[in-house]
């Protein structure tokens, strides 16, 4: 039982880290990257919990988030990309146009 | 205010037979011909026109002859066998409410009969000459036949549901028919203010049928003549008042008597048709025809003989200072109609008078609109008596039949109106000698303003306008002119052994005899003097100076105040139209300010929070994402606390 303890510690830094990551980084691509980290701090919890009880449907789970980060990364670097070249810039604070 | 004598109840009504039958067909046939005329006319213009005029003339005609035929067959019958019903359909039942399209045909019924359709299809042939000219000719005969159409359901109904439907029938009617000629401003004024004040009376009248259901449960004559007796006074009494309410309004009666003036405005053959000779006279048919009530409220029959007797003196007094013709005679209308109220609100004792009355002032007031209306034609619709005079050479047709009716109106003796009027009088005075008084000063009244009215339109010099060329007019407009002259003159002779009193028995029941204060041959005496007085007056007047052109300004109070319909419009205009303005300019005040406002205070909030929340949106990521972490921060704090607690 308390095996799972340090994988639910490390996945809630992991989290922690990237949270405040995306709240205090402006450059677009490590924003992006600290998505990652807590799409990957979940998949780990996920992880530890399926493997506490036993039940293969947190590790499905997982796949998911991976596949569905996949996709968010082949989307999202596009549309950064996109951003720089017409801006020349990655900044997330210069895209604020969208306002009222 | 008469004691006893309580009419005979409308009890066991044979059901139709024989020419009987064709009861209904009376009515189809100007049905039919109002429908034909106004579908057919607005389809097809060009084809109406040429025999539009022929066909609407025809329908009333027929319908006169199958009322003549129904009112010999009636008179071959026993007295008792006099009340004939044809059920046609069964018109409204709703709940308790069981009303059928039901016809009477009694001898009230049949002499109404005889009047419209005879009256009615001298005055259709009248306008085929009149109206000849009117590039609207075949709409105006379809409203023509829909008046009498609405007129006949309206006297031939059984029960009080079939007569509101053709009482409003002739309000429809005659609305249209006052704002014919729509494109003169006043016409159409006329015929709104004459619409908007019958709503009053027809107010009263819906009132008097609904309370007459909800205390005999049925709006029949038959079954409310035969309970009439154990409703109490009291139910009577407020159902004769509100019926009186709706006779005032469609009679021109005091104080609904306002619009009868204005309605002047229709073509001559209307004012003498609707505005004269039938439905005007309609409020006095119906408190004849409902004397099953009246007869148990002495109360609102005393109410009726005031209105009446104000009315009739009224109405005269407005006559004695119009200088337009048929307003003169529109305020003559208001008085003798005056006179028959008079003799209906005197119970069965006045009943049969008020009928007699009735019919005579058909025969002789519409001769003397259609003889007005002859006058007009030949001085390019002048109206202005003061532009007459010495018209008897030029029209002599049309002036002999005018002095027929002028004779009998004033009741020169051997002349119709001398008989009717005399009797109204007469029993007047047996009741009460105040309004038998007031009575008599009507009739040396009406003695003043019909001469006056005669010496400015046919004697004296000439003071026509420039271009006008007074004629007679065509054979087609004095045919009718001379048999309702003639009519006029003989029609007294209903009176001749009681036959009318006798006729009317199974109505209006049999009256108690009283003796009069005075002997009648006295109050006959007393009643020519009286008129002789009027038409004296009139002459030393009118006929002894020169009648000046223009109508002079200088002049009492009483012609003031007479020329102005004795401010019955000024009064109106104070106390209810002004009222009634000042309500309408408030409400809609209240209505911006208090309505309005309160919801305008709504969206101002509302786009103020919009204003200040929308600064949220302040366009970067970051403090998105902020708002989330700590929107989820929130739903787990919550969950916590609702599992640790």
């Amino acid at each position: 039982m308390d095996s799972v303890t340090p994988f639910i510690v490390l996945s809630s830094i992991l989290f922690t880290i990237g949270a405040i990551g995306v709240l205090t980084r402006r450059n677009a691509i490590v924003v992006f990257m600290c998505v990652e980290l807590m799409l990957n701090a979940c998949n780990l919890a996920l992880v530890a919990f399926a493997h506490q009880y036993g039940n293969l449907d947190g590790q499905i789970a997982a796949f998911f988030v991976m596949v569905v980060a996949a996709a968010e990364v082949v989307v999202g670097l596009a549309i950064i990309m996109t951003i720089f070249r017409t801006r020349r810039s990655a900044s997330v604070d210069d895209a604020s146009l969208l306002k009222y | 205010m008469a004691e006893g004598g309580h009419s005979v109840p409308l009890v066991d009504p044979t059901s139709a037979d024989g020419v009987f039958s064709l009861m209904w067909l009376v009515i189809a046939l100007p049905a039919a011909g109002a429908a034909v005329l106004l579908i057919g006319g607005a389809l097809a213009p060009r084809a109406f026109a040429s025999f539009g005029h022929l066909l609407g003339t025809l329908m009333p005609i027929g319908s006169f002859a199958l009322s003549l035929a129904m009112f010999l067959q009636l008179q071959g019958r026993d007295e008792a066998d006099r009340q004939v019903v044809q059920h046609l359909w069964t018109f409204i039942r709703v709940g308790e409410l069981d009303a059928g399209f039901d016809l009477l045909y009694d001898p009230l019924t049949a002499l109404f009969l005889l009047l419209i359709t005879g009256v009615g299809s001298l005055i259709h042939v009248y306008s085929i000459g009149y109206m000849e000219h009117d590039p609207r000719r075949v709409r105006f005969f379809g409203y023509l036949n829909l008046f009498v159409a609405a007129m006949l359901v309206l006297i031939m109904s059984e029960n009080y549901i079939g007569l509101f439907l053709g009482w409003e029938g002739v309000g429809l009617a005659s609305y249209l028919l006052i704002g014919f000629w729509q494109h003169k401003h006043s016409a159409a004024a006329a015929a709104k203010k004459a619409f908007v004040i019958n709503r009053v009376g027809d107010m009263g009248l819906s009132t008097a049928i609904m309370l007459a259901f909800v205390t005999f449960g049925s709006v029949s004559f038959t079954t409310i003549s035969a309970g009439a007796g154990e409703a109490g006074e009291k139910t009577m009494t407020a159902m004769g008042l509100l019926l009186l309410l709706g006779a005032c309004g469609k009679s021109a009666q005091v104080p609904l008597q306002a619009w009868l003036l204005d309605a002047m405005e229709g073509p001559t053959p209307v004012s003498a048709l609707i505005h004269a000779a039938t439905m005007v006279t309609a409020g006095v048919y119906l408190v004849v025809r409902s004397n099953f009530v009246f007869d148990y409220a002495p109360n609102a029959q005393t109410v009726v003989v005031i209105v009446a007797t104000v009315t009739l003196l009224w109405g005269a007094v407005i006559g004695c200072a119009k200088d337009d013709i048929k307003k003169a005679l529109a305020g003559s209308t208001m008085s003798q109609i005056g006179y028959m109220m008079l003799g209906a609100g005197l119970g069965p004792a006045g009943y049969a008078f008020a009928i007699f009355h009735l019919l005579t002032h058909g025969f002789f007031k519409a001769n003397m609109f259609l003889g007005a209306g002859s006058v007009m034609h030949g001085m390019d619709d002048d109206v202005d008596m003061r532009h007459y005079g010495a018209l008897r050479k030029a029209m002599p047709i049309t002036f002999i039949t005018f002095a027929m009716g002028y004779l009998a109106i004033i009741g020169f003796p051997g002349f119709s109106g001398f008989w009717s009027k005399d009797k109204i009088i007469e029993t007047a005075l047996a009741e009460n000698w105040i309004v038998g008084v007031c009575a008599l000063l009507g009739a040396g009244v009406t003695g003043f303003y019909m001469t006056r009215l005669m010496i400015m339109t046919f004697f004296g010099e000439k003071r026509w306008e420039k271009d006008v060329h007074p004629h007679e007019s065509p054979s087609v407009m004095t045919f009718p002119l001379i048999v309702l002259a003639a009519l006029s003159v003989v029609s007294g002779v209903l009176l001749l052994g009681g036959w009318i009193e006798h006729w009317l028995e199974p109505v209006t029941g049999v009256p108690d005899h009283h003796e009069p204060p005075i002997p009648a041959l006295a109050v006959t005496g007393l009643a020519v003097l009286v008129v002789a007085a009027g038409v004296a007056l009139a002459v030393a007047l009118v006929a002894r100076r020169p009648v000046p052109r223009e109508a002079p300004t200088e002049v009492s109070f009483a012609t003031r105040a007479a020329r102005a319909d004795i401010y019955g419009d000024a009064f109106n205009d104070q106390v209810i139209v002004e009222p009634g303005r000042a309500l309408t300019t408030g409400l809609v005040r209240m209505d911006r300010s208090v309505v309005d406002g309160t919801f305008r205070a709504g969206v101002v909030l509302v786009g103020g929070i919009g204003a200040l929340t929308r600064r949220a949106q302040n366009g970067y990521v970051r403090s998105y994402a902020l708002s989330v972490l700590g929107g989820v921060l929130l739903v787990v704090l919550a969950l916590l606390a609702v599992n640790l607690a």
